[in-house]
């Protein structure tokens, strides 16, 4: 059996390296890309805790590991809606040439 | 000196599936061409839903590779290829603040690693039964106990999907 560190340590480094592809990208579609990452590695770490808790009674850590893919998906969605809609009025989806709103 | 025992075929393939998830993130965030990213996080995606599926999660599994595989990964191609931002290589995919990212992530891993390897957690995991009735306890649990969280979450879908087709719609 493999010791709930081992899925701690995979949903730890999933989170960090998404993180950096949050701040570090520049395209708009990567920027999400790496939001979803964080999502999973948060996935992985309520999906492990609910087996190695009282898995049989208790199944609240899958509930909310479905409830966060469906939210994944409307995120994803609105986002991808949201980046086509900017690129047609800017011709460019790079989050830092979209300057707006910097005085 | 006793020899540490031998890892078992369990742990071997936990290992196996934990490095090549780890890689395909990395491949996610690092790629210069953001096709190849793409396909890195289907890679990341399937790898996510193996270890479901070796913590016995087999409809989450299952889930995994419908609505993220199926939907999402199919949603972000499309994407892609609409706004042709994939015709890079002359100027870099990172930011100016790169650098400073990148150390701040590896420092949130030290800490998240430091936390997680001081803390005895449980080794092993209490059997649970094989059949389905883990699955039909799932779906008894979203309509009865979650049956408003289960309502509210489809409301957002909806709207969601209609907000979306209303921003993506060419007027």
């Amino acid at each position: 059996m493999v010791p709930l560190t081992g899925y701690l340590l995979v949903g730890a480094f999933l989170f960090s390296a998404g993180l950096y592809g949050a701040l570090a990208r520049r395209n708009a579609i990567a920027i999400l890309m790496s939001i979803e990452l964080m999502l999973n590695a948060a996935n992985i770490n309520l999906v492990a805790f609910w087996r190695y808790g009282d898995a049989q009674a208790d199944l609240a850590g899958q509930v909310f590991a479905v409830m966060i893919i469906a939210l994944a998906a409307a995120e994803a969605a609105v986002g991808l809606a949201l980046i086509i809609s900017v690129y047609r009025k800017r011709k460019t989806v790079n989050v830092d040439e979209l300057d707006l709103l910097a005085g | 000196m006793p020899l540490p025992p031998l890892p078992t075929i369990g742990q071997l393939v936990f290992t196996g599936i934990a490095l090549f998830t780890c890689a395909s993130a990395l491949g996610v965030v690092l790629a210069r061409n953001l096709f190849h990213g793409a396909l890195a996080l289907v890679a990341t995606l399937f790898g996510v839903a193996a270890l479901y599926a070796m913590l016995e999660a087999e409809f989450l599994a299952v889930s995994q590779v419908l609505v993220y595989v199926g939907a999402i990964a199919t949603l972000i191609t499309f994407d892609i290829m609409l706004t042709r931002s994939m015709m890079y290589g002359k100027t870099s995919p990172m930011n100016r603040q790169w650098g400073k990212s990148g150390l701040f992530a590896v420092l949130i891993f030290l800490a998240l690693y430091g936390f997680v390897s001081s803390i005895p957690w449980p080794a092993n995991a209490a059997p649970v039964t094989a059949d389905e009735s883990m699955i039909a306890a799932l779906g008894q649990q979203f309509v009865t106990s979650y049956v408003i969280a289960f309502e509210v979450l489809g409301l957002l879908l909806l709207v969601a999907l209609v907000g979306a087709v209303m921003l993506a719609r060419d007027n």
